[in-house]
């Protein structure tokens, strides 16, 4: 266990080293590099080279690598020139929005997901499992974008239910205080990742009812109910907790389109406007900020699952 | 199967398709014999769409360079079977062409990403031992970065041709067959038949391209089906941020993009038909994957 651990965190890290390089390597192959992004378009070659100079931009790349880590490692994560702020501050004040966003529609996918996966692993094959794996299969095809616009479309433009913009605030409190208007990107959130959990949900269920210790339970005469909650619910929630860790990547790409078009304001819109605004710092920051969170994600559904399942465990 | 996707995505209706053991048995896909309805009904909608999009405009012919802002926003009706836009393209018109570059630009991201994939895997596969560990990490460290955002930097800093956007979208998109192909390269390299290429003096070279490869062809077919289906719904996302192909060029994700600024005053023609069209032709290229990956008895991970 331990040397499964110690392997898991040295890959991990390695996997973290592997990004700052990437992130660093685009910042510096930018046309013109930093200076340019920074002084802009029409900045003179002495003007370059003066910034260069002042901020040793004219070090080897390698040194320049090491003090761009040493800067990581301090929290330093860049600074935005176009909007004059630390990016730290940025997304310090955008990504409790986001991780809001996200969590509670992961949330609230697994709470809905995990018991109809359930019942469609009991009903196997009659018409109410048929008619939910449509409905997720359905779901599950629509890019994101797609049915963010067919749920504004009808619950906003035509039956007038919900606003079509996200509650806009600077901080997480101000954005929670407008519950109405985050019923639509947390709906889309929640259906598409809804279509993707239960699909595996019931197939785990499949599984773990097909399993040796569910016909001892039931020929001891456990009370189905008892069956269900204690042997196959605790056995197929296993792969959900894989799955959140997995799933990371995804639930941030989703999450930056439908911050783009409900104009919620997390780092995803934040992303979004950096990018058209050419303001590399801030992209590059939340690039690593996102990636280290995926890692780590990954990396504790794994110490998780570990911990859970004795058989991982102890092979 | 790759970088816009969701995790693990083995096709739709792979859990579905994964269950067809009765209860008490293990759980595995049953060996098709012939290519399932659904295949059928993917690859029919396939051809159609290809139809649609390349023979259509010799048939059914529009203006989509110059605009014509008299006739802008029109509802369906005679000489617009689907409405226009608000620059006044014609909407019919204007999918095929948007499709053209959805399934030129799909297709041959993924015959580029699945090319550098399977060389990577089974380079990795077969060598074993610290370069594989170091290929793979590359992988993972390329996998663990979600590709929308790599996206959006290397797409703002280059303003993307058709070629390079190819480029771009394959270089986010290789690493899953990579995966794929090193797991397979990794047990076929301890086979006897290859083990008796090297005893008989043949080349690494010649175990991998002979040998490795081709016994992993079943794999890169069904993995390339659903790249496919991954690069048009990434590049229609791209194209929708504003982020694809620039103007004039037309796209799908552009019309969406374009359309949904119309929600409001009721211009339905202008999201539903390009939308609709995109899921179809996502779906298409599912169930294609899947029913070949029933038919190939190929387990993806």
């Amino acid at each position: 266990m331990t040397r499964y651990l110690l392997y898991r965190l040295l890959h991990s890290l390695v996997v973290v080293v592997g990004v700052t390089i990437i992130v660093f390597l685009l910042l510096h192959h930018l046309p013109g590099g930093p200076a340019r992004a920074i002084l802009g378009a029409r900045a003179t070659p002495v003007s370059i080279a003066a910034f260069n100079r002042e901020y040793g931009l004219d070090n080897p790349l390698p040194v320049q690598y090491l003090n761009y880590v040493d800067q990581l490692l301090h929290g330093n994560l860049g600074y935005s020139y176009k909007l004059n702020i630390s990016v730290d501050s940025l997304l310090s004040l955008d990504l409790p929005k986001t991780l809001f966003l996200v969590g509670i529609s992961f949330l609230i996918a697994v709470i809905i997901a995990v018991p109809i996966g359930i019942a469609q692993a009991i009903r196997r094959n009659r018409s109410l499992d048929h008619g939910l794996t449509s409905v997720s299969f359905l779901l599950y095809s629509m890019p994101t974008f797609w049915l963010a616009l067919l749920l504004i479309d009808i619950l906003s433009a035509r039956l007038r239910i919900f606003p079509p913009e996200a509650p806009q605030g600077t901080t997480l409190g101000q954005v929670i205080t407008d519950p109405l208007a985050l019923v639509l990107p947390v709906l889309t959130l929640v259906l598409i990742n809804f279509a993707l959990f239960s699909r595996y949900m019931r197939a785990s269920a499949i599984e773990s009812l097909a399993q040796d210790y569910i016909k001892v339970a039931r020929s001891k005469g456990l009370p189905e109910h008892k069956v269900l909650w204690s042997h196959v619910l605790r056995n197929s929630v296993l792969p959900i907790v894989t799955l959140l860790g997995l799933s990371l990547p995804w639930l941030f790409t989703a999450g930056l389109v439908i911050e783009q078009i409900f104009n919620y304001p997390g780092t995803g819109l934040l992303f979004f406007t950096s990018a058209q605004s050419q303001d590399y710092p801030v992209e590059l920051g939340i690039t690593i900020v996102i990636a280290v969170t995926t890692v780590a994600g990954n990396l504790l559904a794994d110490i998780a699952y570990a911990v859970l399942d004795p058989r991982i465990r102890y092979s | 199967m790759s970088m816009f996707s969701r995790p693990e995505a083995v096709g739709v209706t792979a859990v579905v398709a994964a269950e067809t053991a009765p209860d008490g048995g293990a759980v595995r896909s049953r060996r098709r014999t012939r290519i399932s309805t659904l295949g059928i009904i993917g690859l029919s909608i396939i051809v159609v769409a290809c139809l649609f999009c390349f023979v259509g405009p010799l048939l059914y012919h529009t203006n989509q360079v110059g605009s014509n802002l008299a006739a802008s926003n029109l509802r369906p009706g005679k000489g617009h079977p689907l409405g226009t836009d608000d620059n006044g393209f014609d909407i019919l018109g204007r999918l095929m062409i948007g499709g053209q570059s959805s399934l030129e630009i799909g297709a041959a991201v993924a015959v580029l990403a699945t090319t550098v994939g399977v060389a990577w895997g089974a380079i990795a596969g077969f060598a074993g031992g610290i370069v594989d560990g170091i290929m793979m990490r590359v992988v993972d460290v390329i996998l663990a970065v979600p590709a929308l955002f790599l996206l959006l930097i290397l797409a703002t800093s280059v303003a993307p041709s058709t070629l390079e956007l190819i480029v771009v979208l394959a270089f986010l998109a290789w690493q899953v067959p990579s995966r794929l192909v090193r797991g397979e390269s990794l047990s076929l390299r301890t086979r006897e038949f290859v083990q008796a290429v090297q005893v008989m003096g043949g080349g690494s070279t010649r175990a991998v391209i002979r040998h490795i490869i081709p016994n992993t062809i079943s794999t890169i077919v069904v993995n390339a089906t659903f790249q496919v289906a991954d690069a048009i719904l990434i590049l229609a996302v791209l194209s929708y941020l504003g982020f694809g192909l620039p103007p004039p060029a037309a796209t799908w994700g552009g019309m969406l993009s374009n359309g949904s600024s119309y929600i409001f005053a009721g211009y339905w023609w202008q999201i539903y038909p390009v939308g609709v069209l995109i899921v179809i032709v996502v779906i298409a290229f599912n169930f294609l994957g899947d029913a070949l990956r029933d038919l190939l008895d190929v387990r993806l991970r």
